[in-house]
């Protein structure tokens, strides 16, 4: 699904990923894990295509092509998918009209005739139902207004309309309290199928007690220093990750 | 001061009072002495004035405009202008300020309400007039509003009386026959009594490659527990001056919305002023302006708390291509002992290339201590954060471009409660924006 090798990137000539490598196979749900300033966000920017940021060395191949030449519309066209840490507020446009022209402009791009508004409020509904939300927000302008909750619901719902290959989750669950966090992981786990992978960047254990990782990565200054299973978000919970520092500086 | 384009307008109207307008009654031909002799005092504005800072209004003054002519029209002129079912809606049509009974469709009226020719209504409505006309629109707030009132015949009379209420939205259609620089001053008094309701569009078009000039009138009375939902849609040619101004003034518990709406002409100023006037009033101001080229458009608001416990929102939305500019003055007084009062004021201007210009200021004028009044403004190209979300969503560069811009457009158009109303924004905004690619 993803092959990322020895990725290397920058920001305003500023190098923050030094050398990432990271597999995920078709179904398989892997967690990054990291302190502030890692590199997280920008591991989950550099993979949606945002044109701030530099790739300098590596490669990421998607679903067997290389996506690093490729614009942010083409990669979301391919089934590559982002929510985004700070979801940006769309003035006049309403939540419903947005995913229509979202999902259209995925379905153009794959030779798929485009959904009329009835035809797309079919499918809209039954996405809702299928993740259990109800349709509140669909005629409010896009995050305007929106909780720190709501728009990252939207992020999810956005998700779930889309149906992407791969999803990057980047730190769904930060600034949300646990009943909005538990809410956002049970809707994601509804949307997990073996054709579909997802990448969750986060800095906290707690979305993982609700949306169970198969791997977990730990990011820290740009590169990958450790992978396992979900018991290593466990024991970076326990610990911190001064653990992994340390470790790092007595091994070096 | 005044000089040769001050006298231009001097000379037209002493021919106007002593042929067309010598029979109206006395009250009214003292108010257009008035009002000309206050246009002779203070002449065409100038950009060293402040509230004229930053609209130059030259080409107006240096025109030479020639009175506008009653011509006849039928219905047909106007339909495309009109919406709604046109077996039912209701459609008054002025030509050059001038009703034009033929072409008007008012046989849904409810019995009571008046709509028509101003000057045809003295003999039903006469105190009512001369109690209301020219009281709210004030001569020395601008010399357009002056020169209108010199030149006050025939027009637009609107009356509600108390507690009925219009189902259908009420259309004046103001339409400028013009093939050669000439001036008209449609003038307009909308009186809604005590507990009535209505919603009213002033929609004001002519022909594109003319440099006609259309210097307009507004005035609306909202009387106590009344509700007026009034929209003005400003899509004159686009060789044509306008100048207006509208003028609410409303009583207690009343609520006035107005929606401007301003996409023609060269070079237009539109003064916005709203009188809270009893406690417990609303008001909300908003508007959007889609201009290109080197048009030219300067929302002046007003709105000005006299009472206590009165509310007020503002929004105004511009969208400015090519060299476009904008300007939105949001002046806000809170008169002494107006405590309580809520008042908001919001203006984004979208700048879609380098050579648009937009400036953006609010005055506020606060006289009271318990009061909550808010302000912001924004001013720029469109948002390289959202174009990044929209393209990450799938949407191509240009695609998203279309949709964050239509944005700007569609905030303030979906406020508009009448839905054939919307459509036909909708389909204007779309249209200027698709037609510059």
């Amino acid at each position: 699904m993803l092959d990322i090798t020895n990725l290397h990137a920058s920001v305003e000539g500023t190098e923050i990923l030094h050398g990432v490598d990271l597999t995920i196979k078709p179904g398989e749900v892997h967690a990054i894990m990291g302190p502030n300033g890692s590199g997280k966000s920008t591991l989950a920017q550099v993979i949606a295509g945002h044109p701030s940021y530099e790739v300098t060395a590596g490669s990421i191949v998607f679903e067997g092509s290389d996506v690093l030449e490729l614009a942010a519309e083409a990669r979301a066209q391919a089934g590559l998918f982002m929510a985004f840490q700070y979801p940006v507020e769309i003035r006049g446009i309403t939540n419903a009209y947005f995913l229509r022209a979202a999902v259209n402009s995925v379905r153009k791009a794959q030779g798929l005739e485009e959904l009329d508004t009835i035809d797309f409020l079919d499918v809209l509904e039954k996405k809702l139902a299928a993740i259990g939300w109800e349709d509140s927000f669909l005629n409010r302008p896009v995050n305007e207004g929106f909780s720190g909750g709501e728009k990252k619901r939207n992020e999810i719902l956005q998700m779930a309309v889309l149906e992407p290959k791969l999803a990057v989750l980047d730190e769904t669950d930060s600034g949300l309290d646990i009943d909005a966090v538990k809410a956002v992981a049970e809707a994601v786990t509804k949307l997990r199928s073996p054709e579909r992978s997802i990448l969750i960047v986060t800095h906290y254990q707690r979305i993982l007690n609700y949306l169970t990782p198969d791997h977990v990565h730990v990011l820290a200054d740009g590169k990958i220093v450790r992978s396992g299973g979900k018991e290593l978000a466990l024991k970076l919970e326990e610990l911190g990750y001064d653990w992994l520092r340390d470790e790092a500086v007595a091994i070096s | 001061m005044s000089g040769q384009p001050v006298a231009r307008y001097q000379a037209q109207f002493e021919q106007f009072a002593t042929n067309g307008a010598s029979a109206d009654p006395a009250w009214l031909r003292d108010l257009r002495h008035t009002a000309i002799a206050r246009f002779g005092a203070v002449g065409f504005p100038t950009t060293r004035e402040e509230r004229w800072r930053f609209t130059n209004v030259d080409a107006i003054t240096k025109a030479e405009f020639a009175p506008s002519v009653r011509v006849a029209v039928d219905a047909g002129a106007t339909a495309a202008l009109a919406f709604g079912d046109p077996t039912s809606r209701l459609v008054a049509v002025f030509v050059n300020g001038r009703f034009q009974p033929a072409a008007a469709s008012l046989a849904g009226l409810p019995s009571g309400v008046t709509v028509g020719s101003l000057t045809d209504a003295f003999t039903t409505h006469g105190d009512l007039i001369r109690e209301r006309l020219g009281k709210h629109a004030d001569l020395e707030a601008s010399p357009f509003t002056a020169l209108n009132a010199a030149f006050i015949h025939d027009g637009a009379f609107v009356h509600v009386p108390r507690d009925v209420e219009l189902a259908a939205p009420l259309q004046l259609v103001f339409l400028a026959k013009a093939d050669r620089a000439v001036v008209s001053h449609p003038r307009t008094l909308v009186i809604a009594e005590r507990g009535a309701r209505m919603s009213i569009v002033e929609t004001y078009a002519g022909p594109d490659g003319v440099a006609y000039w259309t210097n307009a009138v507004t005035e609306v009375v909202v009387g106590e527990n009344a509700a007026v939902d009034a929209y003005r849609v400003q899509r004159e040619g686009d060789g044509a001056y306008h100048t207006a101004t509208s003028q609410s003034y409303q009583g207690r518990n009343s609520v006035y919305a107005s929606n401007a709406f301003a996409f023609g002409s060269a070079l237009s100023r539109h003064d916005i002023g709203a009188v809270l006037d009893g406690e417990g009033a609303e008001a909300t101001l908003n508007g959007l302006s889609v201009l290109d080229g080197r048009q030219h458009v300067d929302h002046h608001t007003t709105i000005d708390h006299a009472k206590p416990h009165c509310n007020s929102w503002e929004l105004f939305n511009g969208i400015y291509d090519d060299r476009s500019r904008g300007v939105f003055t949001g002046r806000i007084i809170v008169r002494p002992g107006a405590q309580k009062t809520d008042s908001k004021q919001t203006n984004n201007n979208l700048l879609l290339t380098e050579h648009a210009r937009a400036d953006s200021q609010p005055q506020l004028e606060i006289y009271a201590d318990d009061v909550r009044c808010t302000h912001g403004a924004t001013l720029g190209p469109i948002d390289p954060k959202a174009m990044f979300y929209l393209r990450s969503r799938g949407l191509d560069p240009d695609r998203a471009r279309a949709l964050l811009t239509y944005g700007f457009g569609a905030e303030i158009l979906n406020a508009v409660a009448i839905d054939d109303l919307r459509d036909q924004l909708d389909g204007l905004i779309h249209g200027n924006l698709e037609s510059r690619g």
